[in-house]
């Protein structure tokens, strides 16, 4: 616990890193009839494989609409930007990651296991490995049991569950997360986050998370990107120095508040800039 | 206690009668009932003026009850009363061989059969153009004036054509009549299914795009499941009409066999309660018709895990 924070900071990004997302000077402005919206200005950014990346600002300063270009759901107007070394429309092809929306979104008149199964069918899984990927996922996300039933059985918190678990089922490396846990309460929150984390650990999955949340931010992060509005652009990139295991309880280590703290300031100063 | 042995006699009672009592049977029932009473009445407003000259002419003495009687029991009523009604249906169903021309189940079925066929035409046209106009600009810009144009002409105007057309090139009988069923059926299952093909949210279709699939695969896995409850409830109004269609068919074609050819027969020699158990046959079909389709939707919308 008490261990220079620099040398595990350097355990947690290696010399040897591998890009997964790359952006230079990357922009996007929506042309709409009130003119231009700069949602996103010179974002110069990568994500290493293996880092757990959360975007956190005001609501308007360009987190979706970033998240939504790395997927290629979304076409910038400026800069460029690598995908495992490929354009976002091959990796999309490639089905380089798994996105998860801000709304569980599970299609109402599947079950969830059919939820879960719905890209492995799309994808041409044979009929054998669907089952064993579902039954994997579902139970990463602590699901087992809930196969047959359909969404509307299910709690706000285990349909989120059941979305990731979707998200899961196939072999991308890259998991795009939009305030997955952003209706949720603080409790089933904190629950999910603990998941998360575990989650991460046992895949090994590059993540990018939009969070609104500070602690749910440093909670989770080995690294947090402070945005802000009108253009949307990164004011601060913070590297924590927190291990890579977390027990909820590390919230209230000294550690966890500095950075939440830094987070903080970024997020006034970017403020400031109005 | 005396709670428990006022509850014991309600335990006993059956489910079907209990739901008739605290369910909506009693105000339907009430509501059919006030309904009959006002026909009754009109029956005797109605009929009285030929019936008092019919008095007068033979020199009868009459009294008010005589009038009562003798107006629910006319030949040639102008409002047949709803005993008479009921009588002439049992009559010609029940009562009358299966087989027989005169048997108003053998003119329900000839109807019945070029309903069904034009509704099941008029569906599968409906949904083939709404999946064109959702997946063609063009013909969204197209097609759909067109569409809502054609229910613009009055289907008795457009039904004699039909017939003429077709049996001028050499179709008739049952097909000719099932197309104007289609003609107006397609239209509910049009607007109904371009609005249920669009119905699934944006990043519903955001999903599938980060799958990568098709535009097949959009369709079947999400589109067309989203788009079920609006084809049940577009089909209820099309089948409805699919029998209007196939009654207004009948008419121009001096069919002699049918529900429509039923009205024509029975407006030509004023057979007035022929007309109206015609008519009420035609309704018990519509209501048969709707709510097979209803059932379909509930066991599909079960399938499809409905909430119960
Ligand atoms: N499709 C769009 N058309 C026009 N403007 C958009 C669109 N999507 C987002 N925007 C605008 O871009 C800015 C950034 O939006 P977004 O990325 O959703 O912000 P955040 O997720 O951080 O709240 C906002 O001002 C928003 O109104
Ligand atoms: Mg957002």
């Amino acid at each position: 616990m008490n261990a220079n924070p620099a040398i595990r900071q350097e355990a947690s990004s290696p010399q040897t890193s591998q890009p997964v997302v790359e952006a230079k000077g990357l922009g996007l402005t929506f042309e709409t009839n009130d003119g231009p919206v700069r949602a996103l200005a010179d974002v110069d950014l990568t994500i290493n494989k293996g880092e757990f990346v959360s975007f956190i600002g005001p609501s308007g300063c360009g987190k979706t609409t970033f998240l939504r270009v790395i997927a290629d759901l979304e076409q910038p107007t400026a800069g460029e930007i690598l995908v495992n070394g490929m354009t976002p429309e091959e990796a999309r092809r490639k089905r380089a990651y798994g996105y998860v929306f801000q709304a569980a979104g599970l299609f109402p008149w599947r079950t969830i296991e059919q939820n879960v199964a719905l890209p492995l069918e799309i994808m041409g899984y044979s009929k054998a490995e669907q089952k064993e990927r579902v039954h994997r996922t579902l139970d990463l996300v602590n699901l087992a049991g809930f196969e047959k039933k359909f969404p509307w059985q299910l709690s706000g918190g285990m349909q989120q569950r059941a979305s990731i678990a979707r998200a899961l089922a196939f072999d991308a490396d890259l998991l795009l997360m939009d305030e997955p846990f952003g209706a949720l309460d603080e409790i089933v929150r904190d629950h999910l986050n603990e998941q998360l984390l575990d989650l991460w650990a046992r895949t090994g999955k590059t993540i990018g998370f939009v969070t609104h949340s500070i602690p749910e931010a440093v909670y989770l992060s080995t690294r947090i990107i402070v945005m802000s509005p009108r253009p949307g652009r990164v004011t601060d990139v913070i590297d924590s120095p927190l291990p890579r295991e977390r027990p909820l309880d590390i919230r209230e280590t000294p550690e966890f508040l500095e950075i939440a703290h830094r987070v903080r300031e970024g997020l006034r100063a970017g403020h400031g800039d109005d | 206690m005396t709670a428990a042995a006022d509850t014991a006699p309600t335990r006993t009672t059956t489910p079907v009668f209990r739901r008739a009592v605290e369910g909506k049977a009693l105000p339907i029932l009430i509501v059919l009932g006030v309904i009959i009473l006002i026909w009754y009445a009109f029956t005797v407003y109605l009929n009285a003026p030929w019936q008092i000259d019919a008095y007068e002419r033979a020199g009868t003495e009459w009294t008010a009850t005589d009038l009562v009687r003798d107006t629910m029991a006319q030949e040639r009523p102008v409002l047949p009363s709803p005993h008479q009604v009921v009588a002439e249906i049992w009559k010609t169903t029940v009562g009358t061989r299966l087989t027989s021309k005169r048997n108003l189940f053998y003119h329900a079925w000839i109807t019945l059969s070029s309903t069904l066929l034009g509704f099941v035409i008029g569906t599968a046209l409906g949904v083939l153009l709404a999946v064109g106009i959702v997946h063609n600009r063009a013909m969204d810009k197209s097609v759909m004036p067109w569409v809502i144009a054609s229910q613009t002409i009055p289907i008795l105007a457009v039904a004699p054509m039909i017939i003429v057309v077709l049996n001028a090139i050499g179709l008739s009988g049952l097909l000719p009549k099932a197309l104007i069923s289609t003609y107006l059926s397609f239209f509910p299952v049009v607007v109904g299914m371009v609005k249920g093909f669009r119905s699934p949210e944006a990043f519903q279709l955001d999903l599938m795009r980060t799958y990568n699939a098709s535009g097949t695969q959009t369709f079947w896995k999400l589109r067309w499941p989203a788009a079920l409850p609006y084809l049940f409830t577009s089909m209820k109004v099309a089948v409805a009409i699919s029998l209007v269609g196939a009654i207004v068919g009948e008419l121009p074609t001096g069919a002699v066999s049918g529900l429509g050819a039923r009205l024509l027969a029975g407006s030509y020699y004023g057979q007035t309660v022929q007309i109206w158990s015609a008519l009420f046959m035609a309704a018990a079909l519509a209501a048969l018709l709707v709510g097979l389709v209803g059932i379909g939707q509930r066991v599909v919308m079960a399938r499809l895990g409905a909430k119960p």
